[in-house]
């Protein structure tokens, strides 16, 4: 038997309908283990212990009225980016430092509805820009397998919180990889809903046309569990979409047989590490094993996803971040030294550097006389990319490549080189670009003991297929009940 | 401190080129993007929710009544109405825009295209329309000396705006006004924007050229902002005329820019150069999916348009026989054309209302500076009792002048006038009998003054009604008592 803590959400919910463990004794216990692990592992930026057991106990009340569901007093935690009202909500970000959220997420009062306790804020990359979590503004988050490894960014907290049992699961969000190249650094499955999904009311933004809150946890049906809970349409996001929310958690057996698996070949050559390619190639082979049709397949504009997703995403980052001016709310410095030098000097001291070159970015390519060359350009470009993937899919179901070329680097690695961070991503942004629903699975770890990640990536709103599709293979592999020891 | 050259000289070596740009809000119940109130004058920062604050993580989700507004301004106006049409960011910093940008419509705005008509000396003259586009309205900044700090009232912020953008057709100050009015008269018929220059509720830029009469070449455009009534765009512009077409005449440069109108000095100022304009980095707006319209739902609008003001005032020549001029004041506001018909409707002959309400209601109107839009039953006067009135003066029950008597006591007490003539006592005196014994008392109380108007001093006539209108408290009846006292000075 598990320790609770590192039951899977499902299998704790029935200890608690059981009444073999209530939520106040589970919350505790999360509690006692993020105090052991929190000072190697830096996950949390706000812990809310007290709220925290007062949800545990209202959990505690709703079930002994009768009221069941797998989230009704499980412990989860919250990306930093996604608002949670009367709590803190920084964006790893100086400029947010002590802004506390006057309203919930859509997201955050769906999971208050199924009764879910909330422990914290977890860290991140400020504005959720980054792929290491370095970019925080209070300070990096560490990687349980590996404490001298990053954990993936942006979502890098949530992802380490839930490797290292610290909740059983979190929200992430993922621009342009921000939820499953973390999830394949840490070890766990990270699911990216399609564009429209989930409804980004209350998320701060980031780049509106990509952001998208998905879950991150220990096991695909985990995953599944939250996912319906969040997904849906909300009159609040007028790009959240209206199509229904199947019940993920019950379509997870779906056979294998007749699936279509894509290859693209230009996930598989210069600049892989050997053992990504050589785990991700021998979980397809798993796939065929079970009567999977795998195909090859091309995604020739997928080259060009990088540079795009830098020109579109930052264009949209120059606007979002415009509204952090040291007027209604947040930082303000310089009040006194009139309007431009209060700007300025908010600005300045209130972002980090990552944050200032996304945004000097878009800015420059959003001006008169760069537009054309530079943000229309790469809207066509993302077209082509949604195309290619279109293209793939009349020949398969499922179009699967690693999630990350390499497995987690080291704390300092690439700080100092912006573009090779940025590659870290190079697998993760076409389905932003596209818009398409995909996820990570851990699929095997490389001779370090870092997991690897298998990155699938499905039709849109076909996110039914892509979990079923991870849920056989997570139930023959045991990469799932190995956990980091600490 | 520059000055405009004489009109006379300029006219004939000069011609103007006029565009003007609306800002229109609309009388939404609430905001473009959000569900908070759209009215004007809460307290300040009471109509704002993380929507119109600009809050992280908030979103907007669009007003369906202001894109049925737009479509209404853009229908009674001729335009095009587009399909498809897209919202995007207009980036900018300042404090009263909270998101950093404003949500507008550039690229693919709802109108397109259109026209409206104005009466000139020359005849009518048809102005045409760019574009009509949508847009939120920002914030108001206050600079309050008293706690040394600027302020900001953000209950506009979000209060959903058209923007209604001419092409430059406008040659005069004159027609610039007359484009003006047509286009507020126009949507305050739709009901859609009240129309209030002052409140800002209805503002124009003005973009003015001048270029020698002949030549079809542009010349340098200027922005003036700032003008807020009909009378200061009018300066504005006579000023800007005369400012360009005097450094033409003196070979100054002129340079592209924004000017500001001083309403004090009576002049334009230059605010910002073309080196120092704003790069808006419009793109489109991710937030908001792009607007589609269906056929049928621009139909049914335009089914449901109101007679609008060229169509209203024929009617009002044709169907009530009034003098052009008469209709042409009676439709200027279409709750005043309203009323008027609604006093008609309620037995008043239309010469006769047509009077009463060009004198007397417009004056009250005037006075109490009601300009917002009323409701039938906003008037001082109900059209009812207007009616009645009207009716009380043709029957001959009480006098013209009895009349204006009962007119401002309706207006203090909101009584009938019926019941006004009646509890006051004002019924007219017509009796004969009555008046004759009035008017012989009058007689043998001033018998010298009798006595010089026999022997030819006839301009006493006017005395003695004075006298027998004093004695009836002016309820006599004029023209009997003329009749009488005439009657009875030259018989004996």
């Amino acid at each position: 038997m598990l320790e609770p803590i590192w039951q899977p959400l499902a299998q704790v919910a029935k200890e608690l309908d059981a009444g073999r463990l209530s939520s106040v004794e589970l919350t505790t216990q999360v509690l006692h283990h993020i105090e052991a692990t929190e000072p190697k592992i830096h996950s949390f930026l706000t812990l809310t212990p007290e709220t925290a057991l007062e949800e545990a106990r209202a959990a505690d009340e709703r079930r002994a009225r009768g009221e069941r569901g797998p989230l009704l007093g499980v412990p989860i935690a919250v990306k930093d980016v996604i608002l949670t009202k009367g709590v803190r909500t920084t964006a790893a970000s100086r400029i947010l430092e002590n802004f506390v959220a006057p309203y919930d997420a859509t997201v955050i009062r769906r999971l208050r509805e199924a009764g879910a306790v909330f422990l914290g804020k977890l860290n991140c990359d400020e504005f959720a820009m980054g792929s290491s979590t370095e970019n925080s503004a209070f300070g990096p988050t560490y990687n349980p397998w590996n404490l001298q490894r990053v954990p993936g960014g942006s979502s890098g907290g949530s992802a380490a919180a839930v490797a290292a049992g610290q909740c059983f699961a979190a929200l992430g969000t993922d621009t342009g990889g921000s939820i499953r190249q973390p999830a394949a650094c840490c070890g766990i499955v990270g699911v990216k809903p399609s564009y429209g999904r989930v409804s980004r009311y209350g998320l701060i933004a980031y780049a509106s046309s990509f952001d998208q809150i998905g879950p991150m946890a220990r096991t695909v049906a985990d995953c599944a569990l939250v996912l319906e809970i969040i997904a849906g349409r909300d009159p609040r996001d007028a790009t959240s979409a209206a199509q229904p929310v199947p019940r993920y958690s019950a379509e997870l057996e779906r056979p294998l047989r007749g699936l279509r698996l894509a290859l693209p070949q230009e996930c598989f050559g210069e600049g892989v590490q050997a053992e990504v390619r050589d785990a991700v190639l021998s979980a397809v082979r798993w796939f065929e094993s079970q009567g999977v049709a795998v195909v090859e397949t091309s995604l020739p504009h997928s080259r060009y996803a990088v540079p795009t997703y830098y020109l579109v995403a930052t264009a949209e980052a120059s606007s979002n971040l415009a509204r952090y001016d040291g007027v209604r709310f947040g930082l303000r410095l310089a009040e006194e030294a009139g309007l431009l030098t209060m700007y300025g000097r908010t600005r300045a001291s209130g972002f980090g550097a990552e944050v200032k070159r996304r945004i000097m970015l878009g800015t420059y390519a959003l001006s008169a006389g760069y537009y054309d060359a530079y943000y229309l350009k790469a809207l066509k470009v993302r077209t082509l990319v949604r195309r290619d993937f279109e293209a793939a899919f009349t020949r398969a179901d499922v179009v699967a490549m690693p999630t990350a070329p390499t497995t987690a680097f080291r704390l300092g690695e690439k700080t100092g080189d912006p573009l090779q961070m940025y590659l870290s991503d190079i697998f993760t942004i076409a389905a932003n670009l596209a818009g398409l629903p995909a996820l990570s699975l851990p699929c095997g770890f490389d001779q370090e003991g870092l997991p690897i990640g298998l990155q699938l990536v499905g039709r849109p709103f076909q996110e039914a297929q892509l979990l079923a599709a991870a849920h056989a293979y997570e139930q023959a592999h045991p990469w799932k009940s190995q956990h980091p020891s600490l | 401190m520059e000055k405009p050259t004489s009109v006379a000289v300029r006219k004939m070596d000069y011609e103007a080129i006029i565009g003007l740009e609306v800002h229109a809000e609309l009388l939404t119940a609430s905001k473009m993007f959000c569900g908070c109130s759209a009215k004007f004058g809460a307290p300040p920062n009471q109509n704002t929710c993380p929507v119109c604050l600009g809050l992280p993580g908030a979103l907007p989700v669009l007003n369906r009544r202001a894109v049925e507004f737009a479509i209404r301004a853009g229908l009674a106006t001729n335009c095009r109405i587009e399909l498809f049409s897209r919202w995007a960011r207009k980036n900018y910093f300042y404090p009263d825009l909270p998101k950093g940008y404003q949500i507008s419509q550039y690229e693919l705005p709802i109108c397109v295209g259109g026209w409206l008509t104005l009466d000139t000396e020359e005849g009518e003259k048809r102005i045409r329309l760019a574009r009509i586009h949508m847009e939120e309205d920002t914030g108001k900044n206050i600079h309050d000396a008293q706690v040394d700090a600027s302020l900001v009232d953000f209950n506009r912020s979000g209060v959903p705006l058209l923007e209604i953008v001419s092409e430059p057709d406008m040659r005069t100050p004159q027609e610039a006004s007359a484009y003006l009015r047509k286009l507020r008269q126009i949507l305050q018929y739709l009901e859609i924007c009240d129309g209030n220059m002052e409140e800002g509720s209805f503002r124009c830029d003005a973009n003015v050229s001048v270029r020698p009469r002949g030549s079809e070449a542009l010349g340098t455009k200027v922005e003036i902002k700032n003008m807020n009534s009909f009378r200061h765009v009018e300066r504005a512009i006579e000023f800007e005329i005369g400012r360009q077409v005097r450094a033409l005449r003196e070979g100054e440069p002129l340079v592209q820019e924004t000017r500001l109108w001083d309403p004090e000095r009576e002049v334009t100022r230059s605010m910002r150069t073309k080196e120092y304009a704003h790069d808006y980095r419009y793109f489109p707006e991710p937030d908001l999916p792009p607007v589609r319209l269906n056929r049928e739902w621009i139909e049914a609008i335009r089914q449901s348009l109101p007679e609008l003001p060229d169509a209203r005032r024929s009617r009002f020549v044709q169907q009530y026989g009034l003098p052009a001029y008469d209709a042409e004041v009676l439709t200027s506001r279409r709750d005043l054309a309203d009323y008027f018909e609604a006093v008609v409707a309620s037995g008043a002959s239309p010469k006769a209302a047509s009077n009463w309400v060009m004198g007397d209601i417009l004056r009250v109107v005037r006075e109490r500076e009601l300009d917002r839009h009323l409701r039938i039953d906003q008037w001082p006067v109900a059209p009812n009792f207007l009616a009645q009135l009207i009716q009380l003066i043709e029957s001959g029950t009480i006098s013209g002048k009895i009349g204006k008597t009962v007119f401002a006591r309706m207006l203090e007490t909101n009584r009938a006038p019926e019941e006004i003539v009646r509890t006051e006592g004002l019924v007219q005196i017509t009796d004969e009998g009555a008046l004759l014994s009035e008017i012989q008392q009058v007689l043998a109380e001033n018998p010298d003054k009798v006595a010089q108007y026999r022997s030819g001093k006839e301009k006493l006539f006017g005395f003695f009604v004075g006298q027998v209108m004093k004695r009836t408290a002016g309820k006599a009846n004029p023209q009997k008592v003329n009749e009488l006292l005439r009657s009875l000075l030259e018989s004996s």
